[in-house]
């Protein structure tokens, strides 16, 4: 009898022509004509626009706020001096020149606050405590009349710190609305869901511009006879409003994830409607939708330029603002990159952390 | 003897007795929370109606649509339809209306196309081509629309020659004025018998298919489908320009010492909606096409290559049908999404129905009827769109037995 015992061969090594970079770019790049005639369709049409591009971006541009330089080299090459000169204006709009430490201080805090929210180590109950405080701070640095500082009216308030307090604020007043909403969508009680899904359908069916003219011309009308009503607090009404629409459809997905006998332990349970809500259903509802909420977040921070239209001077608009002076009107394109770009690093950084968090939130769940 | 088993011999306990009213069961809660909740609404309701009333008396605002059968007396930049200022406030909206669909319509349709190449561009084994594409979609999706539209129309109507020194191609100009373009010369016996070769081509493709189909299920032998469909929709429509009379007359713009004139013409504004709603929504179709495809899986793939269907017909009869349908769904919201976002046209001056209708609002002073109006379109809009797609999704849905 033999006493062999199964010993396995080594695999073998690929062969040597599927190995290292060689085999990597013939693979991605020149594998079959079709794939050939592609990359160097590509390669001549990225030859024909880098160039020139970075000729008028990098090598011609003035990167001095000097104007006449800007003038001869119009078309030539790129002023980013406009940046240099128009930048405060871009980034606070029309806010008080002397007081404008206090809108980037504000501006500062609020972003600090939203990139420490961002770290999970930090979700706990103080982070309310701490949002709580830091948008009182903000709205006091920013309207001014305590402690010395000189009252700056919202109407003045513009740029970042406008584009950031719209944002987020809208997106917090919205948070607990569009709880109510998804539930209320879900509810077994006819009228209830009848109004909530008529609320979502009706905001979503409609554009946003169309909500910010309405907060804008119609709400005035609903105050009681001689008050009046901010515009800033009218356009934060009009995008509270709109961010639940979208907020509630989020959370609904995650409510409607949850499975059924989890309900039914509660019940068995004991517990009460609101009780079923707060300590099983919503804890996981909310879990699963942290990256959607982010991504809705993203939608809003963009969408709060639509206030241009209404005459507020967000980011959008302070660029618009800025750049209307004869002198520097020619140079409006490089103003509003350096605008998109501020727009590109937050919403892209913000893309990412809700593609990340996707892959770490909901491991205990997911099937590996 | 057998004793026969009584079918109603089996004593049942009598149905436990229906409660028959309670103050603590959960339908009386249920329905006195319904009616607080309404009463609530109906107050705040009242009491906003009450105060609208009030101001609006005070400022001395009229009410009612009764402004909309009157005279406009604003002029509309540009439109399909022809419109001067004696026309009613009704008719600026249709006209407002028309300038919406034909700027969304034409944007889907593009944005679909261009999105589609995007979306499979990322999934290309070419890395050049694939890391091209991602930084297309993250760069039209990170910034925000109105931007793109503000950094459109700033090129198109200051870093293009002016009229004078148009760009010239084929009989198409494009200038600061926008795009002169060929059209051919109205004549309508031609361009309708053209258009009813169309559709009778479109019957027979349709008739064709659907005897292909039957001759498959009954015999399974396979007739080629494709070919012969777009052969028939092209030759009648050949055939029907053929019977018009063969009117081959365009009419090209022509060059004047000041002016392009002649041919039809779209404006910088129209060409920078549709440019900046084309760009940002193909953004956002290439990530729910590559979805799409992604959720095929792979064994689909080699299973169809193991019945010997060739790549054509792996796409079309394995891969597409399942991709499909979980690319409708999220792709019909773009295209809501586009038709919302056509909105934006207004802060570049297209009088489309948000700029119409603000203008209508500062002449009348009747905000709540012009803003009602807009909302009530687009709804209508979102509506219809969301219908159909329903009606096509369901056909494209997984068929269960």
């Amino acid at each position: 009898m033999s006493t062999d015992t199964f010993q396995p061969i080594a695999s073998r090594p690929p062969p040597e022509s599927q190995l290292g970079w060689k085999a990597w770019v013939r693979r991605s790049f020149f594998d079959g004509w079709g794939n050939t005639a592609l990359t160097v369709f590509t390669l001549i049409a990225l030859l024909l626009v880098v160039p020139p591009l970075v000729q008028w971006a990098v090598i011609y541009a003035i990167p001095d706020a000097d104007n006449d330089a800007c003038r001869a080299a119009h078309g030539i090459g790129a002023c980013w001096g406009v940046v240099a000169e128009k930048g405060r204006l871009i980034l606070f709009g029309r806010f008080p020149y002397e007081e404008q430490w206090r809108a980037s201080l504000a501006s500062l805090a609020l972003v600090v606050l939203l990139v420490l929210s961002c770290l999970r180590a930090l979700w706990r109950p103080a982070l309310v405590v701490a949002w709580i405080g830091v948008l009182s701070l903000f709205f006091v640095l920013m309207r001014g009349g305590v402690f010395g500082l000189s009252p700056v009216e919202t109407a003045r308030w513009g740029g970042l710190p406008l584009t950031l307090l719209l944002s987020t604020v809208s997106l917090v007043l919205a948070f607990p609305l569009s709880i109510l909403l998804a539930l209320g969508r879900q509810s077994h009680l006819p009228a209830i869901r009848t109004l909530c899904v008529l609320f979502i359908e009706l905001v979503r069916g409609v554009p946003l511009i169309s909500v910010l003219f309405m907060a804008s011309f119609i709400l005035p009308l609903f105050m009681p006879q001689g008050t009046t009503i901010d515009v800033l607090a009218r356009v934060l009404i009009g995008m509270t409003l709109f961010a639940a629409a979208y907020l509630a459809e989020v959370i609904r997905g995650g409510l409607q994830a949850v499975p059924k006998g989890q309900l039914e332990a509660a019940q068995s349970l004991g517990l009460s409607y609101w009780q079923t809500q707060r300590m099983i259903v919503l804890p996981q509802a909310l879990r699963l939708v942290v990256p959607a909420m982010v991504n809705t977040f993203i939608g809003v921070f963009k969408d709060t330029s639509l206030v241009t239209i209404v005459s507020l001077y967000d980011l959008t608009g302070a660029v618009q603002l800025a750049l209307g002076d004869a002198d520097w009107r020619k140079f409006f394109l490089e103003g509003q990159l350096f605008v998109a770009a501020l727009y590109f690093v937050a919403c892209f950084a913000m893309s990412r952390y809700s593609v990340w968090l996707e892959q770490h939130l909901n491991t205990g769940t997911r099937r590996q | 003897m057998v004793q026969q088993p009584d079918s109603l011999s089996v004593s049942s306990r009598p149905p436990p007795k229906q409660r028959v009213w309670s103050w603590r069961s959960q339908a009386f809660r249920g329905t006195v929370y319904q009616i607080v909740a309404l009463a609530v609404l109906l107050a705040a309701a009242a009491y906003l109606l009450h105060n609208t009333f009030a101001n609006m008396r005070m400022r001395g605002i009229q009410s009612g649509f009764s402004f909309i059968l009157q005279p406009a007396g604003f002029g509309i930049g540009e439109s399909l339809l022809p419109f001067d200022s004696s026309n009613s406030y009704l008719y600026a909206y249709v006209v407002a209306l028309s300038n919406t669909l034909r700027v969304a319509l034409l944007g889907i349709v593009l944005a679909t196309v261009l999105g589609t190449v995007i979306g499979i561009g990322r999934l290309s084994r070419n890395a050049l081509v694939s890391t091209l594409c991602g930084a297309y979609v993250e760069i039209t999706r990170n910034v925000p629309l109105l931007l793109q539209l503000f950094i459109w129309y700033f090129i198109l109507t200051e870093s293009l020659p002016p009229i004078e020194e148009a760009w010239q191609a084929n009989g198409f100009f494009f200038s600061k004025n926008g795009l002169q373009f060929p059209l051919p010369v109205a004549e309508l016996g031609a361009h309708l018998s053209t258009l009813g070769g169309t559709a009778l081509g479109l019957v027979a493709a349709w008739w064709y298919a659907r005897q292909a189909r039957l001759r498959r299920e009954s015999t399974g032998a396979m007739w080629p489908v494709w070919w012969p469909s777009v052969a028939l929709v092209v030759g009648l429509t050949v055939l029907g320009w053929m019977a018009g009379g063969m009117h081959t007359e365009w009419d090209i713009p022509e060059r004047t010492e000041l002016n392009v004139v002649g041919g039809g013409s779209v404006t910088p504004e129209y060409l920078t909606v549709l440019l900046g709603l084309t760009i940002y929504t193909a953004g956002y179709i290439a990530e729910v096409v590559r979805a799409g495809i992604q959720s095929v899986p792979y064994g689909q793939h080699e299973a169809a290559a193991s019945l010997g269907l060739s790549r054509a017909q792996e796409l079309r009869l394995v891969l597409l049908p399942q991709a499909l349908r979980v690319i409708i769904p999220p792709i019909t919201s773009q295209y809501l999404n586009l038709t919302k976002n056509s909105s934006l046209a207004v802060a570049v001056g297209y009088p489309d129905l948000v700029s119409i209708s603000s203008t209508s609002l500062n002449q009348t002073g009747r905000a709540i009827e012009c803003i009602a109006l807009v909302m009530a379109c687009y709804l209508t809009m979102s509506l219809l769109t969301s219908a159909f797609m329903n009606f096509y999704n369901a056909r494209a849905r997984l068929k269960d037995r």
